[in-house]
């Protein structure tokens, strides 16, 4: 019953965020405050993870080929379908759960905690538009780490096929160009919108109606995590049967 | 003015107000008091429409908040100004910005015409060279201060503030009530503040209201409360022991 009356919030506390609009050139000034803290600030830890995740995917294929007659190019065809497929749009969205999710969570629900969100609704302000529209914007940037995470996924990958030993320039890259299929690409940016608009408003709601002190801030933000991992999977999983399948 | 009639509130299955009348009047600083669990923040909260009362209306002038539209209620809100208990100060804004906030979101001024007016209300609150600190590097009075600043910087005609006393030192404590108080008289505004501090009542308290598990039990002025034989003002008035002597000793001079 709890979980129904959840849901049923969530999909209420979207229409809130969409009615009674912020004035303009605040909303404007938030987006761009939103973008610097919600993209530009995870661009950090995406590359690291990106290019080392890519050069062990790189490896690990390698070592698994005992059969001498499965051509070199593999290992670069394997990088890129793993990469683009999977490690970009969703192990990255788990880790921007972990990150970005517990960083809005605790935000707003620090907010709600210290009555900011309620000063905000004396003034007459729509706070759900004040607060997560902007956020929503700004996630909409997502795809471009997604792009920079496929990138750098790629080049871990070609750095430790090559400089380890496991395959050529030229073989990886053959594998990097053979058998692509542009739709791959539809698939994984479309899912990666839905997991930022996932990873904007699941911690929003999870903020925005916690109840308590600082303990049940740290709560709220575990929670957030799980639940938007939870739904990042379970998206992942929808919208692969529905569009690859 | 800000009108109160028959005010019945439920929360969480819960009576928990039980039928409020009264009045509020412009120019005056209006406390509400009583015990922890008598009502005072949710009371307060129906009159600034963060809570919709089960039974009864409330007018601000002649028009009850429960009869206007989205609209008219936003406008409302445009005109109350609110302090409270924490402060609730944007972390994430300086001094300078948390003032400007109301100024931005309602009016069209230009920056140069908002910072004039901010440095006009901070100075009003006598806060001055701490425009670019952040909240947290302010003490609890200064942010209380900022609060009261933001709060009537776009020149409010309703003024609540919640237990703005609280966790403060006495000295700071009276400061604060003071400023509120001539801030109300200045701007000939309706003030309500809801506090269960005595000395507050003592101090700025031109209209009393004493809640008591929900119901209004007695309203007076400061003075009348400590004349009235009506138990439950002198229950409540009188169980520090500092003003049990005060009343021994009223009562020893006749």
């Amino acid at each position: 019953m709890k979980y129904l009356q959840d849901i049923g919030s969530y999909f209420l506390m979207l229409k809130k965020v969409f009615g009674s609009f912020t004035k303009t050139s605040v909303l404007k000034h938030l987006i761009f405050k939103e973008i610097n803290d919600l993209i530009i600030g995870s661009l950090g830890i995406v590359a690291f993870i990106s290019f080392f995740v890519g050069g062990v995917v790189a490896i690990q294929t390698a070592l698994n080929m005992d059969n001498p007659l499965i051509p070199k190019s593999l290992i670069g065809f394997a990088t890129r379908q793993s990469v683009i497929l999977e490690f970009a749009p969703t192990f990255i969205s788990i880790i921007m759960a972990g990150k970005v999710g517990s960083f809005i969570t605790s935000s707003i629900g620090s907010m709600r905690v210290t009555e900011q969100i309620d000063a905000l609704e004396v003034m007459g302000i729509n706070s759900l538009n004040y607060l997560v529209f902007p956020k929503i914007v700004a996630l909409m940037f997502y795809p471009f780490v997604i792009v920079i995470a496929m990138f750098l996924g790629i080049l871990g990958g070609w750095v430790a096929g090559v400089y380890g030993g496991f395959s050529s320039s030229t073989a990886f890259i053959s594998g990097l160009q053979d058998s692509f299929i542009p739709y791959q690409l539809f698939y994984a940016f479309f899912k990666t919108f839905v997991f930022a608009f996932i990873l904007a408003t699941v911690p929003s709601w999870q903020g925005f109606y916690m109840k308590g002190g600082a303990l049940e801030v740290g709560k709220a933000s575990t929670n957030s995590f799980v639940w938007t991992s939870v739904l990042i999977i379970a998206a992942n999983y929808i919208i692969t049967q529905l569009l690859l399948s | 003015m800000i009108k109160v009639e028959d005010v019945h509130k439920n929360l969480g299955g819960e009576e928990i107000l039980k039928g409020i009348t009264t009045e509020f009047e412009r120019g005056k600083t209006n406390l509400i008091i009583g015990q922890s669990g008598s009502g005072k923040t949710v009371f307060l909260k129906c009159l600034i429409g963060l809570f919709k009362p089960e039974q009864g209306k409330i007018y601000y002038e002649d028009k009850a908040i429960q009869d206007m539209d989205d609209e008219q209620q936003r406008k409302l809100r445009e005109e109350i100004g609110m302090l409270f208990q924490g402060g609730a100060l944007f972390d994430s804004m300086n001094i300078e910005e948390n003032v400007m906030f109301p100024l931005r979101m309602f009016t069209k001024q230009n920056k140069t015409d908002m910072l004039a007016r901010v440095n006009e209300v901070l100075k009003r609150v006598n806060l001055e060279h701490v425009n670019k600190k952040f909240p947290a590097e302010i003490s609890g009075g200064m942010q209380k201060r900022v609060s009261i600043a933001r709060a009537i910087v776009n020149k409010p005609k309703y003024l609540f503030c919640d237990e703005p006393n609280s966790g403060l030192d006495p000295k700071t404590a009276t400061l604060i009530d003071t400023l509120i108080q001539e801030i109300t008289h200045e701007y000939n505004i309706t003030t309500i503040v809801v506090t269960h501090d005595m000395n507050s009542v003592m101090e700025i308290g031109e209209k009393v209201v004493l809640l008591k598990h929900g119901k209004l039990v007695w309203q007076g002025t400061n003075q009348e409360i400590f004349k009235t034989d009506n138990e439950d003002v002198t229950n409540f008035v009188y169980s520090s022991d500092l003003f049990k002597k005060i009343r021994e000793v009223q009562l020893k001079e006749g």
